[in-house]
């Protein structure tokens, strides 16, 4: 599949930027999407290439807009919903619900 | 941290609570258990880094004959240190010499020997890596202060799900005299992937 995620030669995306000392991860929610996407691969319903496929199904678009647990988190909702562990609806359901708590 | 905007910038909320909703379903249906995700994340970032890594290059640095065994079967021999399993299952070892300098990407994705060099720095992972160490390794090593000799040849290895590479850097000189913790401390991450080259004693 030749989509976004088939960076190799592509120009036009700019300096590497190294960040020094850089911490494993940036932000509270990548420490919970990491753990997450990797327990829930214990739960035997998909292998390392179907993981990888959910996330180059994104959007092209959505693949070079956003970042890399953010490709884990499409990744893993895709992952969910297709195996039937969750749908759709409940998991927008818990969000509302979410953020209802955090205006309280 | 205003610079490196490029693969981490604020999410949206919506990410955040993304997140917060499948750690919570998945939880309350009992598909996950909330202390073993603490473990996973002490895991990867405390214990499992490129100090591994380190270890076995220094090792391959002063025994011949664990340097041989690393080149012909470098999922065993690191095996031997007791590093291994996730991320790490096929495990390839490019050795740097005087003329090849060989480097290391994921071009599809973001493929990283984890049992050596823990998890991925967000440059590894980003965009502009991936898409130039391909196409420009030489301008890329530049970037990261790298300046080789025109002779030497560059080679770039893309990585797979499969295999995963570990580069073993050149010994740098006026370390003879070193033991192998000694060794180990000049081994950097960056030299591991051969964006980088492994620091001279006292000069790191």
């Amino acid at each position: 599949m030749n989509g976004a995620h088939d960076l190799g030669g592509m120009h036009g995306l700019g300096a590497i930027d190294p960040e020094f000392d850089e911490p494993v991860f940036h932000e509270e929610w990548e420490r919970r999407c990491f753990a997450i996407t990797l327990a829930a691969g214990f739960l035997g319903k998909w292998n390392i290439d179907m993981s990888r496929y959910a996330r180059e199904r994104m959007h092209p678009a959505d693949y070079l807009g956003t970042s890399y647990y953010e490709h884990w988190l499409h990744g893993l909702q895709t992952l969910l919903v297709e195996q039937g562990i969750l749908t759709e609806e409940e998991i927008a359901a818990r969000m509302l619900e979410l953020t209802g708590e955090q205006d309280t | 941290m205003s610079d490196h905007h490029h693969d981490h910038d604020a999410p949206l909320p919506d990410t955040v609570l993304r997140v917060k909703a499948l750690e919570s379903l998945l939880t309350e249906k009992g598909l996950v258990d909330p202390a073993a995700l603490d473990v996973l994340i002490d895991t990867y970032e405390t214990r499992v880094g490129p100090r591994n890594g380190a270890k076995v290059v220094a090792r391959a640095w002063v025994d011949d004959a664990y340097k041989k065994r690393l080149l012909e079967d470098a999922t065993a021999a690191i095996a031997e240190f007791g590093f291994q399993g996730r991320q790490s299952e096929h495990m390839v070892v490019l050795e740097n010499t005087a003329k090849v300098h060989n480097m290391v990407v994921c071009t599809l994705c973001s493929c990283y020997p984890w049992a050596v060099l823990g998890l991925p720095p967000v440059w590894y992972k980003s965009s502009p890596y991936r898409a130039r160490a391909v196409i420009d390794p030489r301008g890329v090593l530049e970037e990261f202060g790298v300046a080789l000799d025109e002779e030497v040849e560059i080679r770039v290895w893309d990585s797979t799900a499969e295999i995963r590479y570990l580069v073993l850097p050149q010994r740098p000189g006026g370390t003879e005299g070193m033991d192998e913790e000694a060794l180990a401390d000049l081994v950097t991450r960056d030299s591991m992937i051969g964006v980088g080259l492994a620091g001279s004693p006292g000069g790191v």
